[in-house]
């Protein structure tokens, strides 16, 4: 089952890199063009061209690039001839380091917040908890971004509003240039995890068993963690794991507005420069990321879930 | 903007003396301002300190090679590593930087370079004339991808003998030595017969500590620099912010001492800050609207005459640039140009000439298509309905189409798939590099693909005539040419807009020939 799943991502992620491949060859322009820019000539684009390869046929150009990747060589990149191994090396362990960082704020957070919720189903605080965290969902990240860098950074000086980290800076400034751009990312990504938690635990709270153990006189802080939270973990993990998925591939704008480099940026500049190695790399990083956090979450599940853990 | 302001422009500019600015300000009743602008910042220059950049430019496609350098992130980088033949000093004179003087045979054909001695490279080789042979055969040939062809290519032969280098060129051209000031003409240490690019290696007043393209460029200082009254930060980091806002929010909070690029519609939010001074240059940066005229209706100079009268300059300065700029004359040379044509009449807004124009055409009402896309310059697309408007009054329907950012100057600009769009133009230091490269019949990018016999003529005649006051004449007459009778319509010369902390200190005078001080800030500016 787990060897069907894996061959099936395999599979996925050939066919995203077609896609892309496709793709961008659709756009207008091509590398060399786009690296001229204004200042090409007919005579350096051709001979830009020939220096990138770019004067063969679109297939032999994907396959050789496959060739590479099956076995394990990622190429050069074509605008600046760089190792993209080496591009993309610090950038992904940034991108990772950003997308953990948020998510040990957010995921504890939402999961405090929606079993609170839970627990005091209609409260004032129930309503007020969804009222702001649908209100910082949906306000656009970049807005958000802007809003905590004037109070936190412009005007009150806590934490700086560049996360401009370097593979040499120490760990505890790496924390605090992180703080910003990971808040930004928790208050996005905050509401979606906590409604679900809220809402699968009150899903379960009408079923005969936890009334069983509300007859029994179990207090209902214990029945929600140890009576609902058991059953109710499967959506609640699928959710987590999506949002994980999204800390990780869906931060452009907050790399953007915080110049923190990560892969987001990379992908920007390089689809803007037709730079397809790159492209197709970062495309398949991402790709690879959400086969394989998908594939956790079912793991997980099942794992929670004891039916399906010992299936007759 | 302010009289005042504008002055201390003009004094920051170095086009005001300081004696005049006084008269002007006290002819307007304000004797006792900005005392700061004449005295302390102009004091002696402190060594030390780190300096941190933020810049607009920059992206991860970025390459060390100078044949392939565009954008401000490179060009500020070139100027810190490396030094070139010659440099346009922040007066706007031709100096000489790696050549100690120059000598030239009468037909201004072939020009001998004398090179400075003990100047050494950061690796600790000594500058050599092969050095510079090497360097400047980097761009020449079939197999050169670089930007900066079109200015070596007319050079057939480069001897190096000593300490000098002669250049011997296809025809004459008064103006060479301005050409190898460009900043792509690096000259770079040779390994092997080729000059060394990947190593960063130059001889210029900071080294390459570390470079990851798109995101910093970590310099220090080369303690070896041979360049009197220059180099004074310890340290310095380039840092790519795209991002205007956040630009301005690390100026705001200090982690930048400066920023490029300002936005122009938050200015004046930004000069509240007291930690911050906000700099004005008006360069020769231009933004032009060629027709294509050998396509109809443009082929008709009557019709380019009518559209040349429909627009209100004024009008778009105000809306495009907030005030940050100076209206064109449609023609390229900037105010602060050696041969910039003062006595020109200036073309404004006058919807019955354009009617009269449209009439001589033979016609009592125009319909033409104009693209815009922000990639030609940021608020093209607001200047296309500006325009629009503007031309409706003289009976011109102006047909804005908004094109694709992403491709624009591959499939929109410079090609016959359109007949009228925006571009923009950097400038060129002198009036021949300009002509030739945007105006010159054959030239590749000659947008407006214009072809005006007794233009071309001059820029030939003008290129290589040595005595001054001929010279001048003909550059008049040409930018008198473009105005009356060329393709581009140039409504807008744009200022280069930079904001720093006001710890930072520099000359009195800042170059006109780029943004940022001429792009050699981290060689020009200290910490006062």
């Amino acid at each position: 089952m787990l060897l069907q799943r894996l061959s099936l991502g395999l599979i996925t992620l050939f066919v995203v890199s077609l896609i892309i491949f496709l793709g961008v060859s659709l756009l207008p322009g091509d590398a060399a063009q786009a690296m001229l820019g204004q200042s090409a000539t007919p005579e350096t684009v051709a001979a830009l061209r020939k220096q990138m390869g770019l004067d063969q046929p679109g297939y032999i150009r994907y396959f050789t690039w496959l060739g590479g990747i099956l076995q394990g060589d990622f190429g050069v990149s074509i605008s600046n001839k760089r190792e993209i191994a080496e591009l993309l090396g610090t950038r992904f362990s940034n991108t990772i380091f950003l997308a953990v960082f948020a998510a040990i704020i957010a995921v504890p957070l939402a999961l405090a917040l929606g079993i609170m919720a839970a627990l005091h189903r209609n409260s004032i605080y129930d309503r007020s908890v969804n009222v702001i965290t649908l209100s910082s969902i949906s306000t656009p990240e970049f807005f958000v971004a802007y809003i905590l860098i004037l109070f936190i950074s412009v005007k009150a000086g806590w934490f700086p509003s560049l996360a401009n980290v370097s593979p040499d800076t120490p760990f505890v400034e790496r924390l605090s240039k992180c703080f910003l751009p990971a808040l930004t990312l928790t208050l996005v990504v905050v509401a979606h995890m906590m409604r679900m938690t809220r809402a699968a635990i009150i899903n379960l709270l009408a079923s005969p068993y936890i009334e069983m153990a509300a007859l029994k006189g179990i207090r209902k802080l214990r029945i929600i963690t140890r009576h609902a939270l058991p059953n109710a973990w499967a959506p609640i993990i699928n959710v987590i794991v999506l949002n994980l998925a999204y800390l990780i591939v869906g931060v452009v704008v907050v790399e953007v507005v915080f110049v923190y480099p990560g892969l987001g940026q990379l992908l920007v500049d390089s689809v803007q420069r037709r730079d397809l190695p790159v492209v197709q790399a970062c495309c398949l990083i991402f790709a690879a990321t959400y086969v394989l956090l998908n594939l956790t979450a079912d793991i997980l599940s099942i794992l929670t879930n004891p039916r399906l853990l010992h299936p007759k | 903007m302010s009289k005042l302001t504008k002055l201390e422009q003009e004094l920051r500019a170095g086009r005001l003396s300081r004696r005049d600015f006084l008269q002007a300000t006290s002819a307007l009743g304000l004797g006792a301002v900005a005392p700061s602008l004449l005295s302390p910042a102009y004091a002696a220059p402190n060594k030390g300190g780190k300096m941190t950049v933020g810049l607009g430019h920059g992206s991860t496609t970025d390459s060390l090679d100078p044949g392939t350098y565009e954008n401000d992130f490179m060009i500020g980088s070139a100027f810190a590593r490396f030094n070139f033949l010659t440099e346009i000093s922040n007066s706007g004179e031709l100096v000489g930087e790696l050549a100690e003087s120059w000598e030239v045979t009468p037909d201004a054909k072939e020009w001998t370079f004398k090179l400075r001695s003990g100047v050494e490279f950061h690796n600790g080789q000594s500058l050599t004339a092969e050095d510079v042979v090497n360097s400047i055969n980097h761009h020449k040939g079939e197999e050169s991808t670089s930007a900066a062809k079109p200015i070596v290519d007319p050079i057939t032969d480069i001897k190096a003998d000593g300490d000098t280098v002669t250049f011997v060129l296809e025809a004459g051209n008064a103006d060479f030595p301005f050409l190898v000031s460009d900043y792509h003409l690096a000259i770079m240490p040779s390994k092997d017969g080729k000059p060394d690019w990947e190593s960063a290696v130059g001889t210029g007043p900071y080294m390459k500590d570390s470079f990851e393209p798109g995101v910093n460029l970590k310099l220090k200082r080369n303690p070896n620099y041979w360049k009197e009254g220059a180099a004074h930060f310890d340290e310095a980091e380039l840092i790519v912010i795209a991002d205007v806002a956040a630009r301005t929010n690390a100026l705001n909070t200090g982690e930048i001492d400066m920023m490029d690029r300002c936005d122009i519609k938050t200015l004046h939010l930004l000069q509240r800050n007291k930690n911050v001074v906000i700099e004005e240059i008006s360069g020769n940066g231009h933004y032009t609207i060629p027709m294509r005229t050998h396509l109809e209706p443009f082929n008709d100079n009557n019709i380019r005459l009518a559209l040349k009268y429909a627009l209100d300059r004024e009008n778009m300065l105000q809306t495009v640039l907030g005030g940050h700029g100076s209206i064109g004359n449609d023609h390229p040379i900037g105010k602060g140009q050696r041969y910039y044509a003062a006595d020109l009449p200036q073309k404004s807004y006058d919807p019955d000439k354009a009617k009269f124009y449209l009439k001589e055409a033979g016609l009592s009402s125009l319909d033409v298509d104009l693209s815009a896309a922000d990639a030609a310059f940021a608020g093209a697309v607001d200047a296309a309905q500006i325009y629009q408007e503007n031309a409706a009054k003289a009976g011109i329907n102006i047909n804005v189409i908004r094109e694709p950012a992403d491709g624009y100057w591959s499939n929109v600009w410079n090609s016959d798939n359109r007949g009228w769009c925006f571009s923009y133009w950097g400038g060129r230091p002198t009036e021949d590099w300009m002509f030739s490269t945007a105006y010159a019949s054959g030239a590749s990018w000659n947008e407006s693909a214009w072809e005006n016999e007794e233009f071309n003529k001059l820029l030939v005649a003008g290129r290589s005539e040595l005595d001054e006051s001929k010279r001048r004449d003909m550059y008049v007459e040409m930018q008198r040419l473009c105005s009356d009778e060329g393709g581009s319509v140039v409504p807008l010369f744009n200022n280069y807009i930079h904001a720093t902390s006001t710890k930072i200190a520099h000359d009195e005078n800042m170059a006109t020939n780029w943004a940022n001080d001429g792009q050699r800030y981290l060689e020009r500016w200290w910490f006062a």
